[in-house]
This record gives structure tokens, C-alpha cells and sequence, in this order.
């Protein structure tokens, strides 16, 4: 799972989606990795505004990143090449091959296995 | 909610469990792309953000790599083969309980995947829950759209040969080809069935407009009908 996908997701269950606790879910026990995606520069270009920047940022910190900008990079900004092989990196290069996506809200995990989150719930939870 | 239950039970056996068990079979048979489908994605802006709900193998997911998709499936078996697809991404869930924000995405997909629920209510709660994650139009800027394609009731010339009049509701034969051993015997092919509601003509649209969308356009390509559809609510 991508920490770009990370940002487009929020707990399944009916009752939490409103619900500021349940953005972004929290991850835990994760294992990351490295792997290559064709850098676009245009690609990170565009889809910077299309991201929740303070979840990002908390992910981001759950996993120990620092170097992080803390606002949202816009305007010259995105066309600095550096700028943009870092996002590049982060968003889509650094993959959780495993773990676990906690709901702030509810507390319900979601298991990552080979990269692939389960949001499939639970009879009660339906 | 029992009756809920018993409809979800029924779709685990005769939905869910099938493709995960032929899903890389199923898989070989799908690499082509319809150009309904191919044109709606190809139309996308860069850098907008959709979803592709029950993405099956993921073959729409190599048409446009401008924008990024989430794409989703109930079988992990599937969403297993549709994670090649870069720069996209992949994840197994219900197309009734989505993990997404609402009021979010600027486009979706779903081909081929709301005719396997098994009641209308389903099938409406599924074009919901669809619309409820698009961005509403607001302003002068117009929301988020969705292209829906569902199987035909009308598709005589198919080699199936439903049309109009027919059952409706019916389980739909996949043989899956034993593989070869060195046994004497003749592999016997497994048959597997699985649940379809076929569309008759003007359904889609209607489950729509039930689902609080507003059909933009709509028709009929090759033994199928589909809507592309938006919110009826603004921001």
C-alpha cells in the first residue's frame, strides 16, 4: 500500500466515515519498502493539491519520517526537481508490504498483507 | 437485519467464492479493455483521482497513468493480480462498505459489478454508496462522475440468447479446464456458477435516479448497459 493510497482512505464502517477521529487511519507493525514507480514529475505536479496534507503528516510521523515539509508545497516550489523525486519517493515509492491501518474512531484494524489492505468488515460491523 | 445476512451469505457462495477460485483463469480472459470504458478514463484530467470499484484483474487500470485510481475488489485473489498496475494501487473491499471519504473523488468506475448483488435494494445501496464517495458539483465546477456498466437482459445475438421476457436472476455457468496430468483419464472440467440480475432496458437508469444520481449519459455496448452518472445534490 502506497502512503498516497494512505491518504484516500478512512475506516468502512458506516458510522465512522463523518467522523474527524476516523482520518487518517493510523498504522501500525508496519514493514516498508523501497519499490521503483516511473518518476512523472507532471504526475506528482498534479496530484500534490489532491492531498490531505495534515494526514499526510501524521502518517508520515507514525512512521518516524522527518523530513517532511509541514505545509503543503505549491507554486515554484513544485518545480524544484528535488522537491518533487522526494514526494515521488514518499508517496508513491514507499510501500507498507505489511501491517496493520487502526481506526481512530471505532479502534477496528485492518490487516495489510503483501501490500494489500483487507477493509472487508466483520458480520456485526456491517 | 437477518434477511441482510442471508442475501450476504448467498452472494459469498455464489459470487465472492467463485471468482476467488477462478480468478486467474478468469484473469486470462480479460485484456481488453471496452472503448466506452477506455474513452471515459482517457478523458480524465492529470492528476485527478478516481476509484475502480470491483477492479477484478485491474485491466482498466492501464489506460491513463495521469491520474491515480484506487481500485478495489471483494476477492483478494484478484486484487492480488490487479497490484501490477502502477502507478495505481489496490484493495480488497465491499462495494457496500468503501473505505473512502465522502464527497471526495473526481471519478469511479464499476464495470460489470452491480448486477451480482442479489436484491434491487442491493443493487441501489451499491450505485449509493458509488455517488456518495464523488465530489458534488459546487459552483461553476461540475462534480465527480461515475461510469456503471451492467450485463443486458437484451443480448440475443450473444451466445447466451437472453432477451427481453426472460428470468431476470439467473446463475451463469464458468468452466474452469482441469489441468493436464498424466493420468490416463480425460481432466473433468469444474463448473462453477455464479449470480447475475440482468438489466432489461431503462433499469439502470432508474437504479440510479433511486440512488440520488442524475444519469448524463447513457447505452447499450455489446450485451451491456451502462450510465455515466453524477450526484443530483450540489455542494
Amino acid at each position: 500500500m502506497k502512503l498516497l493510497t494512505a491518504n484516500f482512505l478512512v475506516c468502512a464502517v458506516k458510522s465512522c466515515k463523518g467522523s474527524p477521529a476516523a482520518f487518517p487511519l493510523h498504522l501500525r507493525d508496519v514493514e516498508l519498502e523501497l519499490q521503483d514507480v516511473d518518476f512523472q514529475p507532471e504526475f506528482i505536479r498534479n496530484i500534490i493539491p489532491r492531498v490531505d496534507w495534515d494526514g499526510l503528516n501524521q502518517m508520515a510521523n507514525e512512521l518516524n519520517f522527518t523530513n517532511i515539509p509541514q505545509t503543503k508545497p505549491e507554486g515554484e516550489t513544485l518545480r524544484n526537481e528535488q522537491v518533487l523525486r522526494d514526494l515521488h519517493r514518499l508517496l508513491l515509492e514507499t510501500q507498507v508490504t505489511e501491517g496493520k491501518l487502526i481506526c481512530g474512531n471505532c479502534g477496528h484494524e485492518y490487516t495489510i498483507k503483501e501490500g494489500i489492505p483487507n477493509f472487508l468488515l466483520p458480520s456485526h460491523l456491517v | 437485519m437477518a434477511s441482510g445476512n442471508r442475501e450476504e451469505e448467498y452472494e459469498e457462495k455464489n459470487v465472492h467464492d467463485v471468482y476467488q477460485q477462478i480468478a486467474s483463469h478468469f484473469s486470462s480472459t480479460r485484456y481488453k479493455p471496452w472503448p466506452i470504458v477506455e474513452r471515459f478514463l482517457q478523458s480524465q484530467s492529470p492528476g485527478t483521482v478516481g476509484l475502480d470499484v470491483g477492479c477484478g484483474n485491474g485491466k482498466y487500470l492501464s489506460v491513463n497513468k495521469s491520474v491515480y485510481i484506487v481500485a478495489s475488489d471483494r476477492s483478494g485473489n484478484l486484487a492480488r493480480i490487479a497490484q501490477q498496475h502502477q502507478p495505481h494501487s489496490t484493495i480488497v473491499a465491499d462495494i457496500l462498505n468503501l473505505p473512502h471519504p465522502h464527497s471526495f473523488f473526481d471519478f469511479a468506475i464499476s464495470i460489470a459489478v452491480v448486477h451480482h448483488l442479489s436484491t434491487p435494494y442491493r443493487r441501489i445501496e451499491a450505485i449509493q454508496e458509488i455517488l456518495r464517495t464523488l465530489r458534488p458539483a459546487s459552483g461553476e465546477n461540475p462534480g465527480g462522475k461515475a461510469l456503471i456498466y451492467v450485463w443486458a437482459l437484451e443480448q440475443k445475438s450473444s451466445r447466451r440468447g437472453w432477451d427481453k421476457g426472460d428470468a431476470q436472476d439467473v446463475m451463469v455457468p464458468w468452466v474452469l479446464k482441469a489441468p493436464k496430468s498424466s493420468a490416463s483419464a480425460e481432466p473433468q472440467p469444474q463448473v462453477f456458477h455464479r449470480y447475475y440480475h440482468l438489466y432489461e432496458s431503462g433499469e439502470l437508469e432508474r437504479d440510479i435516479e433511486k440512488a440520488g444520481g442524475r444519469v448524463l449519459e447513457s447505452g447499450y455496448e455489446k450485451d451491456n448497459w451502462w450510465a455515466i452518472a453524477g450526484r443530483e445534490d450540489r455542494k
